[in-house]
């Protein structure tokens, strides 16, 4: 059946693993998204769970100045702060690295890509965490400071864990949102799945079949991501009433 | 109400203590370190290419603001029947829309723009019908491709919203307009969609913005947007920093105003949702 299909359609052979195909370079650029996507999303979680504590905790500036930096991320296209910060992350790391006397670096793709889109999605995590942290009841964290627990011990405790149910739709359609802002690293000439896609097609012609093949495999991670986050919620949600989870 | 109404407007996030007052010391303090900081960008950065491009500048700004608008009202448009289908619809028209929708979100907006562009626009000269129909002066340019991709891609997140908020109509409106023997077709335009688009509202407003921060993808294409005209400053001068200050300074002005005018929009809106 494989053979008639490329019968049918002979710019599929070009998707064959060995060289004259290019599947292998698509692979690559799917692991390089992926780790990328990854490190992103870890970054953004730290800094989420960091802001989202320090806007509902923290002083006067504190607060505003994280107010200040969610708005602005979440108004600014994440194609323009990817080029601000890459230029002037690079600009700033060269600058003290002369000034302390040594010499200039190329700094990584995969380093600055997971830097860059970890502060993008950083801003968005935190208004997803912080609205879930908000959702906890109040009652709990009551009983636990009844109970003598630390603020530390109760925010990893209590917090946490019971605002983790809440937090993972949002959480997951930040994940979703990850994988897609890997593709805008190809405008800064970083060897990720559009960028690969795009050098193979334009050196084979064949736009449509590699364009066509990226989107299955990007569909692909959408939709694995979907059954795994369903999983993760519902353990979140365990001893939930009502959730189903106990069945 | 004087100087607190600043405060609840951008402390919509943060509004859990309810601050009276938006001019407090520290707040003083921050907006005079911020003037500063645009002093210091204003005499020590180069702005002398501002003058040469400003006319440049101001098309960009317009075809973003431009391709914005239309691709939104063309998005909304085919969210509706898409939402329709699939809260409502047969499995024969839900099943297409819900996937449409899936592939959509689920894959990245860079390459659906490449993909028709590249992809269908290399397709099309290869048919002479094609080449001698009256569309091909319109399909040789690159502002077609980014207006589909741009509506459909709206049109996909829209019409997810769509299906909750058709879904989210309490029943027994629409009974009550069944019972009063109404048409379908008039339950669906008079009660069911007016329903549906008060609930839709809130989320329009940053669909809205997500649509904006999409709309640069469109210079890799080659449509001259406010995003392209930076990228050719940067080519032309070598400046780095400064046409990209500018370029976050007009989107952020953008965004402001699209919150604004949503917000202008819902308070206009009757609420009252039994």
């Amino acid at each position: 059946m494989l053979e008639a299909l490329v019968e049918a359609f002979p710019t599929l052979s070009l998707l064959a693993w060995e060289p004259p195909g290019w599947g292998a370079n698509l692979i690559r650029g799917l692991v390089n998204s992926i780790q990328i996507a990854l490190g992103a999303y870890a970054l953004g979680l730290l800094i989420g769970t960091a802001g989202a504590f320090g806007k509902l905790h923290g002083g006067p500036v504190t607060r505003d100045l994280l107010a200040i930096y969610t708005t602005v991320v979440r108004a600014v296209p994440e194609l323009v702060l990817i080029l601000i910060l890459y230029f002037a992350v690079t600009d700033l790391v060269n600058q003290g690295l002369v000034a302390m006397g040594y010499a200039r670096v190329q700094i990584s793709g995969v380093a600055a890509g997971i830097a860059v889109l970890g502060v993008v999605q950083g801003a968005y995590s935190v208004e997803v965490i912080r609205g879930a942290i908000l959702a906890v009841p109040a009652g709990q964290l009551e009983a636990a400071k009844a109970m003598g627990m630390p603020p530390m011990k109760a925010a990893l405790r209590i917090t946490l864990p019971l605002m983790l149910a809440n937090a993972i739709p949002g959480l997951a359609n930040l994940w979703l949102i990850a994988t897609k802002d890997t593709a805008l690293l190809a405008i800064v000439g970083f060897a990720e799945l559009t960028l690969q896609t795009r050098q193979a097609a334009s050196s084979t012609k064949a736009f449509l079949t590699f364009f066509l093949a990226a989107g299955v495999l990007y569909l692909c991670i959408t939709l694995l991501s979907g059954v795994v986050f369903g999983r993760i919620e519902k353990w979140a949600r365990r001893g939930q009433r009502g959730s189903g989870a106990g069945q | 109400m004087g100087p607190a109404r600043p405060a609840r407007q951008r402390g919509g996030a943060m509004s859990v203590q309810a601050q009276p007052r938006f001019w407090q010391r520290h707040r003083i303090v921050m907006a005079a370190l911020a003037a500063l900081g645009v002093l210091l960008c204003a005499v020590y950065l180069r702005w002398d290419w501002l003058p040469k491009y400003l006319p440049l500048i101001g098309e960009g700004i317009w075809r973003t603001i431009w391709l914005l608008a239309v691709t939104s009202v063309l998005g909304f448009l085919l969210a509706i029947p898409l939402g329709l289908a699939q809260a409502a619809g047969p499995w024969y028209l839900a099943a297409p829309a819900r996937a449409f929708c899936t592939i959509i979100r689920g894959t990245p907006l860079l390459l659906q723009l490449w993909l028709l562009y590249y992809g269908l626009g290399s397709l099309f000269p290869q048919f002479p019908a094609i080449r001698q129909s009256e569309l091909w002066p319109y399909l040789r340019q690159a502002w077609p491709y980014a207006v589909v991709a741009l509506t459909i891609s709206f049109a996909g997140y829209e019409g997810e919203v769509m299906r909750g908020a058709f879904k989210g109509v309490p029943g027994g409106q629409l009974e009550a307009a069944r019972a009063m023997g109404m048409p379908r077709l008039t339950i669906l335009r008079r009660i069911w969609l007016p329903l549906a688009i008060q609930r839709a509202l809130p989320t329009l407003g940053g669909e809205s913005v997500l649509q904006l921060k999409a709309t640069p993808l469109v210079a890799t294409i080659t449509v001259v947007d406010i995003y392209a005209v930076a990228s050719r400053v940067r080519q032309d001068t070598f400046i780095v920093y400064e046409p990209l200050l500018l370029l976050a300074l007009v989107y952020m002005i953008i965004t402001g105003m699209i919150v604004l005018a949503f917000r202008w929009f819902e308070n206009r809106v009757p609420s009252r949702v039994a």
